[in-house]
């Protein structure tokens, strides 16, 4: 591919891209600059390079040089931008890849509610066409099309894990069962950094008699190609697990705890195939609340430990599960504190949106990770973190670790509800 | 003709003709753009989407206060102030009562320069940002200096010509007024249409997951 191909190629996507929804991002953004107030990668370094509309200028030009209205006059008295050139994009590529983590957080502060988010992740389109993408992001990609999984979990890798919290939990969990209810899909570091929440499902299920099971030809949620920018990746990856959803009949795909698993197939899914689903898309966290809720998963003696929630940007700003995570945290922990600006506006833990897979952002996603860890820190006698997203919690591990913070534990959602079922405290009692 | 009539004349009806058109062209052009329908199954309701993601975005939120409060009373003082000048202003009225035969209830006299004061030192507040601040610096290109030059200059010669002691003042501020019109619709000026737009398709957006940023 030549350098002129490349810019061409990638230009040609990002008009692909440009609809009437991100042309009238561009054509409303009036510079104010406000957008770099609610981005973590401007607060924690300050560098004006990194304000969210700056990140999109490559394709803005694309559009105002080959498709906005009007163009043909500004032409006349040579008013068009430059064209866009390989170089450009490289120059741009860190600030694509590296400094955006498709938070949305943005879009709160904009006076123009432009979904800068949204279109970082159009504008990675043109990216991923013309090949100009981070090196670890192509070895994900790597390891999915041998494997399926961005961490290369096999099969037998995922059996290996179910037979061991079958065997600490005592359940037997049922593999590609023929018409369960429910087919459960998970992220890769869900199954080899967090397999206990297997075990969680197990006990919340058997409890609630769900019928559910796991599949063992599309048991991966975690979809490289939202975070690549892969329309056709990412659609084969949606495929499959529709595939084997369709094949074993079951009602609803559970997404697991996983922030951009939950968008790319419930809200980008159907959208990607052509067509609804034969099954309903569910949040695990949707799922437990409706169970808690239906007085099917009744809470027991509740954690004494002062805790608080993360709320991962693609659950609960971008995935509109707001109060369903609160909901389940007041049922099952005693002294649960918000952090300051809890909820839509909460900040991100600077790992997201392919960021964590990237090596070449590893310092620039601690330094983000430092706008987080001021937030907790804010919070007194704080003891423990609910982060129901494995790729955040991974960072949070991570970033605790760095700053000798790790006296926080860091723990799942669905594990927390496990452990404080009613039958479980019985038990124990 | 003197230089007073064709700024009111002809000039002007010229400026307004390539303000509408051209504006509305441009609006027209991102509308029929299009985009894809959505087939996920919704949570909430697009179209009420489309409303709250407008309304909301008018109330900046109070979490970013802290770090944007200059932009906020700047952009608050200026659009507001610019709004009631230009719609409540006594001369605007009866200008606009000539060409279109309707009028209402104008500003007192005092009132009008009060909020000139209100919408100059918001304007300038702008202005000032945008050549001191590194972030506003890098972003802003020329179209953003010459908008708000622009709108400065039409706001000043208006209220050199608030006297109406000289009609050469008024025919000033009528010259910018034109220059302003044939300008708008190819600038960032043209933010005061597109804006319902893009607040519009992010709110739709969000409306069908049933939640409203």
């Amino acid at each position: 591919m030549s350098s002129e191909n490349k810019a061409q190629i990638a230009v040609d996507k990002f008009l692909e891209f440009t609809d009437g929804e991100v042309a009238s991002f561009f054509e409303a953004c009036v510079h104010c600059g406000e957008c770099a107030e609610a981005c973590h990668f401007y607060m924690a370094t300050e560098d004006p390079k990194y304000t969210p509309t700056y990140k999109l200028l490559p394709m803005v030009k694309a559009y105002k040089r080959e498709k906005a209205p009007l163009r043909s006059i500004r032409k006349m008295f040579g008013l068009l931008p430059p064209a866009v050139t390989e170089d450009e994009l490289r120059e741009w590529e860190t600030l694509v890849y590296d400094s955006c983590t498709m938070c949305g957080r943005c879009t709160l502060v904009c006076p123009m509610g432009i979904d800068i988010a949204g279109t970082i992740r159009k504008m990675r389109e043109g990216y991923a066409a013309a090949d100009i993408v981070p090196d670890g992001l192509k070895r994900s990609v790597d390891f999915v099309k041998k494997t399926g999984s961005p961490m290369g979990v096999t099969p037998k890798a995922l059996l290996a894990q179910i037979a061991h919290q079958e065997k600490e939990t005592g359940i037997k969990i049922e593999v590609d069962k023929q018409g369960a209810d429910y087919m459960a899909i998970l992220s890769s570091m869900e199954i080899m950094g967090f397999p206990e929440i297997i075990g969680a499902y197990a006990k919340i299920f058997k409890k609630a008699g769900v019928s559910w099971t796991i599949s063992t030809k599309a048991y991966e949620a975690t979809n490289v190609g939202v975070q690549i920018g892969s329309g056709p990746l990412a659609k084969e990856i949606v495929t499959r697990v529709v595939d084997a959803a369709e094949e074993l009949g079951v009602k609803y795909v559970i997404s697991p705890e996983c922030g951009h698993a939950y968008g790319a197939i419930r809200w980008a899914g159907p959208n990607m195939v052509g067509r609804p689903f034969k099954f309903e898309v569910v949040h695990i966290i949707e799922l437990l609340d409706q169970l808690r809720r239906d007085g099917r998963i009744p809470a027991g003696a509740k954690d004494g430990r002062k805790m608080t929630l993360h709320d991962p940007c693609q659950i609960i700003r971008r995935g509109g599960l707001l109060k369903e995570p609160r909901s389940l945290l007041d049922d099952s922990c005693s002294d649960f504190v918000e952090m300051e600006n809890a909820g839509l506006g909460n900040l991100c833990c600077g790992g997201g949106g392919g960021v964590s897979a990237n090596p070449r952002a590893a310092d620039l996603q601690n330094a983000a990770f430092g706008c987080k860890a001021d937030q907790l820190n804010a919070i007194d006698g704080l003891e423990a973190v609910v982060v129901p997203c494995a790729n955040c919690r991974t960072v949070f591990e991570e970033g605790l670790e760095e700053r000798d913070m790790d006296h926080l534990e860091v723990l799942g959602l669905g594990e927390l509800v496990a452990e404080t079922l009613k039958d479980i405290e019985q038990a124990e009692g | 003709m003197t230089f007073l009539q064709i700024v009111e004349g002809p000039l002007f009806y010229f400026a307004a003709a390539v303000f509408v058109l051209a504006a509305a062209w441009r609006v027209f052009g991102l509308i029929r753009m299009g985009r894809k329908r959505d087939i996920s199954p919704p949570k909430g309701s697009a179209a009420a989407g489309f409303v709250k993601g407008n309304l909301r975005h008018f109330i900046p939120r109070g979490m970013f206060a802290r770090r944007t409060w200059i932009h906020i009373i700047g952009g608050y003082s200026f659009h507001i102030g610019l709004f009631v000048l230009f719609f409540f202003g006594a001369f605007h009225i009866d200008f606009i009562k000539q060409y279109l035969g309707i009028s209402w209830t104008p500003l007192p006299r005092w009132g009008f320069i009060l909020v000139s004061e209100i919408a100059f030192a918001g304007l300038i507040v702008l202005w000032v940002r945008r050549i001191s601040d590194p972030v506003m610096r890098l972003i802003s290109d020329w179209d953003d200096h010459i908008g708000t030059w622009l709108t400065f200059l039409v706001m000043l010669t208006g209220c050199l010509a608030l006297q109406q002691s000289h009609d050469v003042l008024r025919g000033i501020h009528m010259l910018f007024v034109d220059i302003w019109l044939i300008y708008f619709p190819f600038s960032r000026l043209m933010h005061a249409f597109t804006f319902f737009l893009s607040r519009g398709h992010t709110g739709a957006t969000y409306g069908r997951k049933g939640m409203n940023p």
